[in-house]
């Protein structure tokens, strides 16, 4: 393959993929409309939008689980009709999705022989299997072992697994769904160099974000999708972060926030004394956390994922009971509490995995809102749901929150990512609580719905709340905080003021250097 | 062009059934009843009889006259029991398959009381009876949960394991020690009339447990719709981490899900062996713990549904024997028509797929 992608972009002849005039409806909701996609051989294609813009709904389209109603698509110069994910993979379209499909007990070969007759039916010829991944995986520089459980691989590996998955599927067309969400820094920097590696040997690659800085740096073109429309169609060059921005949620957003500093003498309303976990495999996750939030502040605890955070957020929550240690909200001694109690005394949770731990995606909204509620006036009464009661708590909830919905009544599932998070928020901060512990609130959401996000936080903030933000992302670590400590290894390393914090040091400590 | 074309047909069908499947799944019960019957029309006529005159034949037995229908609701009295309590499980995701046990114990504990206190008056005795069945049954329950909490095993596994210890027992009981004096077989000594329900209908047998049935169909109903009980069931059984994570206490709504499916499968028992056969038996009943379960299902977990489906049930079990004697058809013609049901309910979710991909490789292929 040469690399004469400029002259490419004008002549639509040489295009692996063309997506013309796509037209998907859900019911009386557009999700896309009239969308037009074209990636050449060796391109790197971003597809930025917010949540609900419709960019899953388009690769849907790709991945022949949707049916578009109107609109054609031409791959290498053919008209297709894609009906099924099998007719998707014989067109070399490859989807590496967000949360993968792989199947933890079994190792990557076996994954990988998974619905795949050709590799021997019924069964499989694994051995082979092996040798031909090992080769291909060598080939990219993907650094996968054939015979490894997937199950012991990072999460970076596992990603790269998937993408091996697609490459020995006949893949030429790579779609990468948020494919950053789940990474490190440094495992982002491996998965760019991959996708340059893949696209030098003429793949193209389909990347949705909407990470700004990562669309910025990886991408060839840009396509911005918003509401269902793509709103600009450019080259990396003719764009900056700020104008991408715009064109993603179609108004500026504020930067700055004013904070005013808190004051010195503020009470402390949550106190953890020496919060130790060991778990069932003996292995010590968190070795004496200590720490403090004050009334009016919010405390970060920056870290790189799986360092402890989601135990700690577990025990405070009390899904999980601490090895050792105490924790006080505001006097009290919540160390053994239960969830219940732990609410009543005024937490509010705002868990990372939502879908798992925040929300029920099968029930209606209103179920959702009353969830933690329900034996309380007006909620209930003497033990029996008062419709109404519910119906106009929903209404108002999704009011004050501009939770976009049709009516509360419909199911929590059918909301968009941001809306889900909003219908979360919503919930727990109605509860007039004086902590909040939100764990990666922003995680997966566009950039209209963090900044809601963040406004909440700091309305809490500024109300007297204490806030503790456990985050893995710096950006909002250094957007929210009034201190910030560094969890490694199950430790804090560090607390630092925000005046004083610089991304420089926190980076340093966040891989676990704490001198220089 | 021709794209098009299959486009919007397949988006029919997939409509067309998404339709069947949300927002009527009553229709879809209906459904699979008339076709299971239909697919039994069709294996009537391979046998060389007549299907018109055995569905006949399988009516007048179970809804002709005053008898039949008597006797359709006595059947149908156990399996709705069993398939109410099935239903608060079921929707807590507790998933009670012990029933046939709960219930044998169920009939044991009540038969001990009626021959313990033979001459207590009616009004004390049977209540006393329903309640010892039902506490039995719902202790035997909430073993499983205690199990399934303490040491993490699956309840499932615990309950089918204890029907076999269970219904053993209860058979060791009815020839040892409870056994009915100089008789040979398995069963107690005649329960005194105070331990007797009351038949409500002359020349049947239809007792007084259909009125019991009839308010414990609104009870779970209102329990399950309209309280914060039933409303914390329904939040877990869908997702446990996140009901637990909001405060609700999980344990005891599993204990109390268990409780009341165990109670009424017991005072299922207590119906048998009061209502019907006057006494403990060794086979005090013909699977009605499973049947129950199956019932639950076909009624969608809704109280209402589960009262509709255990009389259908009830009536093609009784209809089976008229059919059998009438038009000579065995009566296991029936069975597998009521397997045929659930086969057919079951595979709701299979049916469409296979029918969309029929039609796309005819599609292709033209």
């Amino acid at each position: 393959m040469d690399n004469t992608t400029n002259t490419r972009q004008d002549n639509k002849a040489e295009a692996r993929l063309i997506m013309e005039g796509i037209t998907v409806n859900y019911g009386d909701f557009v999700a896309n409309d009239n969308v037009n996609l074209v990636v050449y051989p060796g391109q790197i294609k971003a597809l930025l939008g917010e949540n609900g813009a419709g960019k899953t709904t388009l690769m849907k389209v790709l991945a022949g689980l949707l049916h578009p109603e109107g609109g054609r698509i031409i791959v290498d110069g053919q008209e297709v009709s894609i009906d099924s994910p099998q007719d998707s993979q014989r067109l070399g379209i490859g989807m590496v999705h967000q949360h993968f499909m792989l199947i933890p007990k079994l190792t990557v070969a076996q994954n990988i022989c998974i619905g795949l007759k050709s590799t021997g039916y019924p069964f499989p010829d694994v051995r082979k299997v092996e040798e031909e991944l090992s080769e291909l995986s060598e080939q990219y520089n993907l650094l996968v072992d054939p015979k490894a459980i997937v199950s012991t691989l990072s999460i970076g590996t596992q990603q790269r697994v998937e993408i091996l998955k697609a490459l020995y599927r006949g893949a030429k067309i790579l779609i990468l769904d948020e494919p950053t969400s789940i990474l490190t820094p440094q495992e982002t920097a491996g998965l760019f160099d991959i996708i340059h590696f893949l696209t030098k040997r003429g793949n193209s690659v389909i990347f949705i974000s909407h990470k700004l800085n990562e669309v910025m740096e990886i991408s060839d073109r840009i396509t911005v999708l918003r509401q269902g429309h793509v709103t600009a169609e450019l080259a990396k060059q003719e764009t900056t972060e700020r104008q991408l921005a715009i064109l993603m949620v179609g108004r500026e957003f504020q930067t700055e926030k004013h904070l005013k500093p808190v004051p010195e003498n503020a009470k402390e309303l949550v106190c953890l004394d020496n919060i130790t976990y060991i778990d069932h495999r003996k292995v010590s996750v968190l070795n004496g956390i200590n720490l403090t939030v004050k009334a009016g502040e919010i405390h970060s605890i920056a870290g790189v994922d799986g360092n402890g955070q989601v135990e700690l957020a577990s025990i405070l929550s009390g899904l999980l009971h601490q090895t050792k240690g105490k924790f006080t909200l505001n006097g009290k001694d919540l160390s053994k509490a239960s969830p219940k109690e732990r609410l009543q005394a005024g937490l509010a949770h705002i868990p990372s995995d939502r879908h798992k731990y925040g929300m029920i995606l099968d029930l209606s909204m209103e179920d959702n809102f009353i969830i933690e509620g329900s034996e309380r006036e007006p909620v209930s009464h003497r033990g029996i749901l008062q419709k109404d009661a519910i119906t106009s708590f929903s209404e108002n909830l999704v009011k004050d929150y501009d939770i976009r919905c049709k009516s509360v009544k419909q199911k929590a599932s059918t909301l968009s990512g941001g809306n889900q998070q909003k219908l979360v928020l919503a919930r727990e901060l109605s509860r007039n609580p004086i902590f909040v512990l939100a764990m990666q609130p922003a995680h997966g959401l566009d950039v209209g719905a963090t900044e809601f996000v963040h406004k909440k936080l700091i309305e809490q903030r500024n109300a007297g709340s204490a806030v503790l933000l456990i985050s893995t992302e710096l950006d909002e670590v250094f957007d929210l905080s009034d201190r910030i400590s560094v969890i490694y290894e199950g430790r804090i390393l560090a607390t630092i003021k925000r005046e004083e914090a610089t991304r420089e040091n926190i980076g340093l400590l966040m891989t676990g250097k704490t001198n220089g | 062009m021709v794209n098009d074309h299959t486009n919007n047909k397949d988006s029919f069908y997939h409509r067309f059934f998404d339709k069947l499947r949300s927002s009527s799944e009553f229709f879809y019960s209906i459904g699979a009843v008339l076709l299971a019957l239909l697919i039994g029309a069709v294996i009537i006529c391979l046998i060389g009889s007549d299907p018109i005159k055995a569905y006949k034949a399988l009516y007048r037995g179970s809804f002709g006259t005053t008898n039949a229908i008597a006797e359709t609701l006595l059947r149908a009295m156990p399996l709705a029991l069993v398939g109410l309590g099935a239903t608060v499980a079921f929707r807590a995701s507790v998933f009670n398959v012990g029933t046939e046990g709960q219930l044998f114990i169920g009939a044991t504990a009540a038969a001990c009381v009626a021959l313990a206190l033979p001459d207590l008056p009616r009004y004390l005795l049977l209540p006393l009876m329903a309640l010892a069945a039902m506490g039995a049954g719902a202790l035997l329950g909430g073993l499983a949960i205690f199990l399934k909490i303490k040491f993490n095993a699956n309840e499932m596994i615990n309950t089918i394991m204890m029907n076999y210890v269970v219904i053993y027992f209860v058979s060791w009981l009815v020839h040892g020690p409870i056994q009915q004096p100089g008789s040979p077989l398995g069963q107690t000594e005649k329960f005194s009339v105070n331990g007797i329900i009351p038949v409500i209908l002359k020349r049947t047998r239809l007792h007084a447990g259909i009125i019991v049935l009839l308010i414990l169909v609104i009870i779970t109903y209102f329990l399950l719709e309209k309280t914060v009980w039933g409303y914390q069931i329904k939040v877990t059984g869908k997702n446990m981490l996140a009901s637990k994570a909001a405060g609700i206490k999980v344990k005891r709504i599993f204990y109390s899900a268990m409780f009341f499916s165990g109670a009424l499968a017991g005072l299922a028992g207590m119906f048998e062996a009061s209502g019907i056969q006057n006494r403990m038996i060794e086979n005090i009943s013909s699977g009605y713990g499973y049947t129950g379960i199956v019932v639950a299902l076909l009624g969608q977990l809704n109280p209402i549904g589960v009262l509709l489906a255990a009389i259908l049930f009830g009536a093609l079990q009784v209809g089976a024997s008229s059919m059998e004697t009438m038009v000579g058809i065995p009566s296991s013609a029936v069975s597998m028509i009521q397997y045929l049901i659930v086969i057919i309910f079951i595979g709701k979710n299979a049916f469409p797929r296979l029918w969309k991909r029929f039609h796309t490789s005819k599609d292709k292929r033209a």
